[in-house]
């Protein structure tokens, strides 16, 4: 076996030691009791979610590749949990907790790792491509770092509307090294886009450490200095502090209009996804030292019974609820259909859905 | 009618577009205050200013993804390719993001973007700025692709891109850029998928698209006036989606056919339009389909070799000859 790669976040695996010291900034203390319930909820329901997946896949039930997001629960959460109404997201294939956080269904999202007409896709998407436009989510993209260069035309286009909102992107460490991504970061720079890139560290391209990947790989965020833009680096295990230096990269782009990079540390438990038995290229021994001492939802968990907002009895009636949540879930994509064959030649053009009378499209578009 | 050159057409279109909506935005690769690598958007700037008319940086996977999120949005982006041949920088925004995101999203998104620029050989400057990638890229479904060969149809078929909702890629051609045609002055639009006949015959039928239908109707004079043949010239002007049902008009009148392109042979265009002949009208067919395309190889730089290996007059009416032998 070769040996485990050397981790390269700049972060000790200790415990921390006392509440976060990021509970006092104004965007945490601006929360109700019932804000921060509600913002647990959502972490937690991603946990047990993501959880009841792995059954699912088990079971024969989701094909293709499913990449799990337990473990970075916070860094969707914190983020997503401050934003508005032209505020938009976009992110790589690692996109469930993104979707359950904008507030798609447990059932649609199920539903869609298992193919059926019932997904938020209709089965034509998978897990790798999540969508709510309605929710301002747009997906879901397979290729990494391709995603990148779309999020700058949803700021972009927040710009050129005179609206007052921003477009974070997501994605991973591994997609710092994809042309895309830079050519997204001139242009964001360049054109003073209300743009945030979010570099989820998780310290692993699939399987490929930051160490073996990505030249300099002591702060991926400082690229950003290359590009004349504010950057920063979060512990994405605390989601106190994931909102409390988010919030400053949101008023930036609101007020000023200007991008930011953001390198949030965090980390999965699992492997790259489920077809990565997660066996060459770390060492066990780090994952316990993660679930142990960072957990984001047990850590959040932790503050909010040391505030008095969480007790016992309502940490465990919520986790119970997600889990039955899931359990409804994955039943509910169980019992959904698939889509028909004749589903098949559907949704590719717009003009061929609607087509009319003053349609500027005729003829064949859809060929034996 | 006004009598303008391709370019001028082109020109028209977004121009009346740009004035028709506020959304649409011309952006590219020296569109704005070098007005056009080729001129096609000169003067935009100084009409619509600097928030309608867009220069980029050389990064093409950038902006053209850019454009394409921007259209998820609402924004109607008219993006220039200096050539085709950069759309491969960007190969994974025009193909996998716009091409793919309304069916993965289940119709909950779409694209309306439109990408152009000239698309062609023939004009001496290598096999990296000279390819003609519409059969590429019409091959994916969720892509629309056209091809215009005269100024008439230039300015319908860019404004019928414009306010089509789905990506439309608009495949120029710079050797067409200083033709001259009539052009309507009043607004018009030619749908995307009605083909044209572009001359009436009886003995033959050639399909072509792009400037090979320019090449088609020369050949077509000789055939006439060397060899007394009749023959029709069939404009596909749109690649996908396609006219079928003109094509099949015209076999099934002149029992022969010659297909015309100016890409490479493998699974070119007309392989498909060859597919559809032999499926929908073979009884109808005197003769096997006939086919000129360019010479199998990378595009020549020697511009006396470059031309031979385009369709040229006298390919087309030997291949003519041979159909309707």
């Amino acid at each position: 076996m070769a040996k485990p790669a050397v981790l390269t976040h700049p972060e000790s695996l200790k415990k921390p030691a006392g509440p976060s010291e990021f509970a006092k900034h104004p965007v945490n203390a601006a929360l109700s009791k019932a804000e921060k319930v509600a913002l647990y909820t959502k972490m937690a329901r991603i946990r047990h979610f993501e959880q009841r997946c792995i059954r699912t896949y088990q079971q024969g039930k989701i094909g293709g590749f499913l990449h799990l997001y337990v473990g970075q629960e916070a860094v969707a959460a914190g983020t997503i949990s401050l934003l508005g109404k032209h505020d938009h997201i976009i992110t790589g294939y690692r996109d469930h907790g993104h979707g359950l956080m904008v507030g798609m269904s447990m059932n649609e999202c199920m539903a869609e790792l298992t193919g059926k007409v019932t997904g938020c896709s209709q089965g034509k998407g998978g897990s790798m491509h999540y969508f709510a436009p309605d929710k301002n989510y747009w997906g879901g993209h397979g290729i990494v770092g391709g995603q990148a260069p779309l999020g700058t035309g949803l700021a972009y286009a927040v710009k050129y509307k005179g609206l007052k909102g921003c477009c974070l992107a997501y994605m991973g460490d591994g997609a710092v090294n994809q042309g895309a991504v830079h050519e997204a970061y001139n242009l964001a720079a360049l054109w003073d886009l209300p743009m945030i890139f979010v570099i989820e560290n998780n310290g692993y391209s699939m399987g490929t450490s930051q160490e073996r990947s990505t030249a300099h790989p002591g702060c991926l965020a400082k690229r950003a200095e290359g590009y004349g833009m504010a950057w920063d680096v979060i512990n994405g295990h605390d989601v106190y502090e994931v909102r409390a230096k988010t919030d400053a990269a949101v008023k930036r782009a609101h007020e000023e209009s200007k991008p930011t990079v953001l390198e949030i540390f965090t980390y999965r438990y699992f492997g790259h996804s489920m077809a990565d038995p997660d066996k060459t290229y770390r060492d066990k021994e780090e994952i316990k030292g993660y679930r142990e001492n960072k957990d984001p939802v047990l850590l959040f968990e932790n503050e909010l019974l040391h505030e008095g907002v969480l007790t016992p009895a309502t940490r465990d009636a919520i986790n119970e609820a997600a889990m039955a949540e899931a359990d409804v879930a994955a039943v509910f994509a169980e019992e959904s259909p698939d889509p028909t064959v004749a589903d098949i030649t559907k949704h590719i053009y717009w003009e061929e859905d609607n087509r009319g009378p003053n349609s500027t499209s005729r003829g064949t578009i859809i060929f034996e | 009618m006004a009598v303008i050159t391709y370019r001028e057409a082109l020109r028209a279109a977004m121009r009346e577009e740009l004035q028709r909506d506020e959304n649409v935005v011309v952006m590219g690769e020296e569109v704005a205050q070098f007005n056009g690598a080729y001129k096609v958007t000169e003067g935009l700037l100084k009409e619509f200013g600097p928030k309608r008319v867009v220069d980029t940086p050389i990064s093409e996977a950038g902006f053209i993804g850019l454009g394409i999120g921007a259209s998820m949005l609402g924004i109607r982006p008219v993006m220039e390719l200096m050539f085709w041949s950069f759309s491969y920088v960007a190969f994974d925004q025009i193909v996998n993001n716009a091409g793919n995101i309304r069916y993965m999203s289940g119709g909950l998104i779409n694209c309306p973007i439109v990408i152009r620029g000239p698309g062609n050989g023939g004009t001496n400057v290598g096999a990296t700025h000279s390819h003609t990638p519409e059969a590429i890229l019409a091959s994916h479904p969720g892509i629309k692709v056209v091809c215009p060969a005269t100024p008439y149809d230039a300015k319908g078929l860019m404004k019928a891109a414009i306010r089509d909702n789905d990506p439309v890629y608009v495949m120029e051609n710079t050797i067409l850029y200083n033709d001259k045609g009539e052009v309507p002055e009043e607004d018009y639009i030619v749908p995307l998928g009605v083909a044209d006949v572009k001359r009436v015959g009886t003995d033959l039928t050639i399909v072509a698209h792009g400037r090979a239908v320019i090449t088609s109707l020369k050949a077509a004079e000789i055939l006439e006036k060397e060899h007394g043949v009749s023959v029709e010239v069939v404009d596909l002007r749109s690649i996908r989606p396609l006219d079928e049902e003109t094509i099949l008009a015209s076999v099934r009148k002149t029992h022969r056919a010659l297909l015309v392109e100016e890409n490479k042979p493998f699974c070119g265009v007309d392989a498909q339009v060859a597919y559809i002949i032999q499926a929908k009208a073979f009884d109808d067919l005197d003769a096997p389909i006939g086919r000129v395309s360019s010479i199998d190889a990378p595009q020549i730089y020697c511009k006396r070799m470059e031309d031979e290996q385009l369709p040229h007059a006298a390919r087309v009416v030997a291949a003519a000859l041979k159909v309707l032998a």
